[in-house]
């Protein structure tokens, strides 16, 4: 089953706000190798005008998980996810993220094209603090292998 | 040199390999929530025609800007960040895999400026088009 071109007209609701916790942080900034005393030292981030401890750069991609089940739940999808592999991605940022946030994603998808029995998906999840104020959004783009591929 | 952070284009800002091993990826597993098995099973990843174990190319991805962050201490900040995935990383059960990575200015302007990452292992590039976005804070 190819991947559905009519998905880049669905609106998807937002999923349940996200907290970021402190311990969260540290655990992916280990897991990430990131060592930095900005991303487990709150005292340290302080400092340097945060309000806690700073999720590493990447640390969105576990916000977005939740955006992605939505993607695949959706049962006329055809999206076979033994099939999709990681393509590209990028995190464009308003403002760091620290530990006491909390984020509301919600996922569009913005293009879907086929070449060579493949079809790659682009999705962008954008996320918003308490306030509704813009913190980051993610782009992925993931490649359906074909049956043949 | 210009802008906030004194950079220059084609200025080497960090250089580091990591060692990355099958008790690297499983944390990242744990930490990110992606448990695909193609990140810890060699039996899984032999059956959809994979050459071994890859790392997950997120984790990839999160380890690779460390040295930019590290770099920056607290002058500035990562506002933004891509990759192409461009080669999976085979992690053996006993050697691991070693990646490298070098960080040069790429532009420079008032606000901050663009890093360009080469990322390695065995001297063939496993990410495309990486490049990272700092702003002064």
């Amino acid at each position: 089953m190819p991947v559905n071109p009519a998905l880049t007209e669905r609106a998807f609701a937002p999923v349940a706000p996200y907290l970021v916790g402190r311990e969260k942080v540290r655990e992916f900034a280990r897991a990430v190798l990131a060592t930095a005393a900005l991303h487990h030292d709150p005292e340290a981030a302080r400092a340097a005008g945060f309000a806690d401890v700073v999720a590493p750069p990447t640390f969105p991609i576990v916000v977005a998980e939740a955006t992605l089940q939505q993607l695949l739940a959706e049962p006329d999808a055809g999206i076979d996810f033994s099939r999709v592999v990681h393509g590209d991605q990028r995190f464009s940022y308003s403002r760091p993220i620290v530990a006491g946030d909390e984020l509301t994603a919600t996922l569009r998808v913005t293009s879907i094209k086929t070449l060579g029995g493949n079809s790659m998906i682009t999705s962008e999840t954008s996320m918003v603090d308490a306030d509704g104020a813009h913190v980051v959004t993610s782009v992925s783009t993931l490649v359906v292998r074909g049956e043949d591929a | 040199m210009s802008g906030a952070l004194e950079l220059e284009v084609g200025q080497v800002v960090a250089e580091r390999t990591y060692a990355i091993s099958r008790d690297t990826l499983v944390r990242y597993a744990g930490a990110s929530g992606d448990f695909n098995p193609i990140h810890y099973r060699d039996d899984v990843a032999a059956s959809v025609g994979l050459p071994g174990v890859l790392a997950h190319g997120m984790l990839t991805m999160g380890f690779a800007v460390q040295p930019v962050v590290d770099w920056l201490d607290a002058r500035g900040w990562v506002s933004d960040y891509q990759v192409r995935f461009t080669r999976p990383i085979v992690v053996d059960p006993v050697d691991g895999a070693t990646v490298t990575v070098v960080a040069t200015v790429g532009a420079v302007d008032e606000t901050g400026g663009r890093i360009d990452l080469t990322v390695s292992v065995d001297g063939q590039t496993v990410l495309g088009k990486a490049q990272v976005r700092v702003t002064a804070l």
